[in-house]
């Protein structure tokens, strides 16, 4: 079971910039002898339309928090970001601007 | 074609640190800490301790929600913040995961052993007491940490904590003041900070607990005086007794007053 998320968007002039916190184990091929689990996708969308698609690997800490900067933006737009890990689990959240 | 290569890095990295002398002169450990202050998931532990909080456990099947942490029943702001305090229902003074233990086996009918039975938790499974350690804590943000310190059983806990804090035992005959006591000590990269001194202990007190980078793992005060007792090879101090919230008590009034701006992050 996927452990929860958390995501604030605020605008700033001219851009939206995105936190999010991911609750995952993120364990290594080393760590697990061959066994990894990590997150592989990323996709930040907004109202509806994809603006990132993102691939990650084992090199990025448990639990990751990704902050990024959006060109535009307006008070009430749905963000909405979703991991992929290789094990095919999946979680997702979303925000509107603020 | 290599080396010309090589003196653009360097003088890059000349010219960068020529255009920052303040982040020069800043120690790289307080850059590092702000960096994974930054990066902090402590709000993913918030999040399950609220799950926990209002979950209904124990033979009564009720939630915390009522639970007194000393601002009335159920009220969580700046509850931490006032902790550890003297409550009168026990006649004791307690810390906040002693009043939570105190709230499993009351409110909860849970037996002590149950409630006991996984205080400290790991990387892959946090404890249910780091957990809503973590969302209780949160609602004291940006509140002075403001121990009780009127009433006589908080001023002899506070006593017999400073007693412990200097008392020197066990097979290496090591004080916490051994560590805590001298200026610019340190082990690895963590600086150890004189525990007797407000100015050191304040922020201190004011951000656990927290999130151990390191080893991604959420920390409570009671784990803390856990370990340091392991650390200095003397016996396990029981959980949420008098002398591991008297320990909490000393420490926490001896640095009172700063703005709580926890739950923080450690190395």
């Amino acid at each position: 079971m996927a452990g929860p998320m958390k995501m604030r968007a605020t605008l700033g002039s001219g851009y939206t910039d995105v936190r999010v916190l991911m609750s995952h184990p993120m364990a290594t091929e080393q760590q697990t002898k061959g066994k990894p689990h990590f997150i592989q996708n990323v996709t930040v969308k907004v109202n509806g339309k994809t603006v990132i698609e993102g691939e990650i690997s084992q090199a990025v800490s448990r639990n990751p928090v990704f902050s990024f900067r959006l060109k535009g933006g307006a008070k009430g737009d749905k963000i909405q970001v979703s991991w992929l890990d290789n094990k095919g689990e999946t979680n997702q959240t979303e925000t509107a601007v603020a | 074609m290599k080396r010309t290569t090589m003196w653009t890095a360097v003088s890059a990295a000349g010219l960068a640190l020529a255009l920052a002398p303040a982040l020069a002169q800043e120690s790289p450990f307080a850059k590092y800490q702000q960096m994974t202050a930054e990066g902090s998931p402590v709000e993913l532990f918030e999040l399950v301790g609220e799950e926990l909080w209002t979950k209904p456990q124990g033979p009564k099947n009720v939630s915390l929600e009522k639970c007194d942490l000393g601002m009335g029943p159920g009220v969580l702001k700046g509850a931490y913040a006032a902790m550890p305090r003297y409550f009168k229902d026990t006649d004791r003074v307690e810390d906040l995961e002693t009043r939570l233990l105190h709230c499993m086996t009351t409110l909860q009918g849970r037996s002590p052993e149950e409630a006991t039975q996984r205080l400290f938790g790991n990387a892959d499974k946090p404890s249910e007491m780091e957990y809503l350690s973590a969302y209780i804590a949160g609602h004291s943000r940006g509140m002075d940490v403001s121990p009780g310190m009127s009433h006589p059983k908080e001023k002899a806990s506070f006593e017999l904590g400073k007693k412990l804090f200097f008392h020197r035992a066990g097979a290496w005959d090591f004080s916490c003041a051994s560590c805590h006591g001298e200026q610019h000590k340190r082990i690895r990269m963590s600086a150890l900070p004189v525990l007797s001194d407000p100015k050191q202990a304040g922020p201190i007190v004011a951000t656990w607990p927290a999130y151990r980078v390191s080893n991604s793992q959420f920390k409570t005060m009671q784990w803390r005086i856990n370990d340091c007792y392991r650390q200095m090879r003397m016996p396990e101090p029981k959980f949420a007794s008098e002398a591991t919230v008297a320990m909490n008590m000393y420490l926490t009034v001896t640095g009172r007053g700063f703005p709580y701006s926890g739950p923080g992050t450690k190395r």
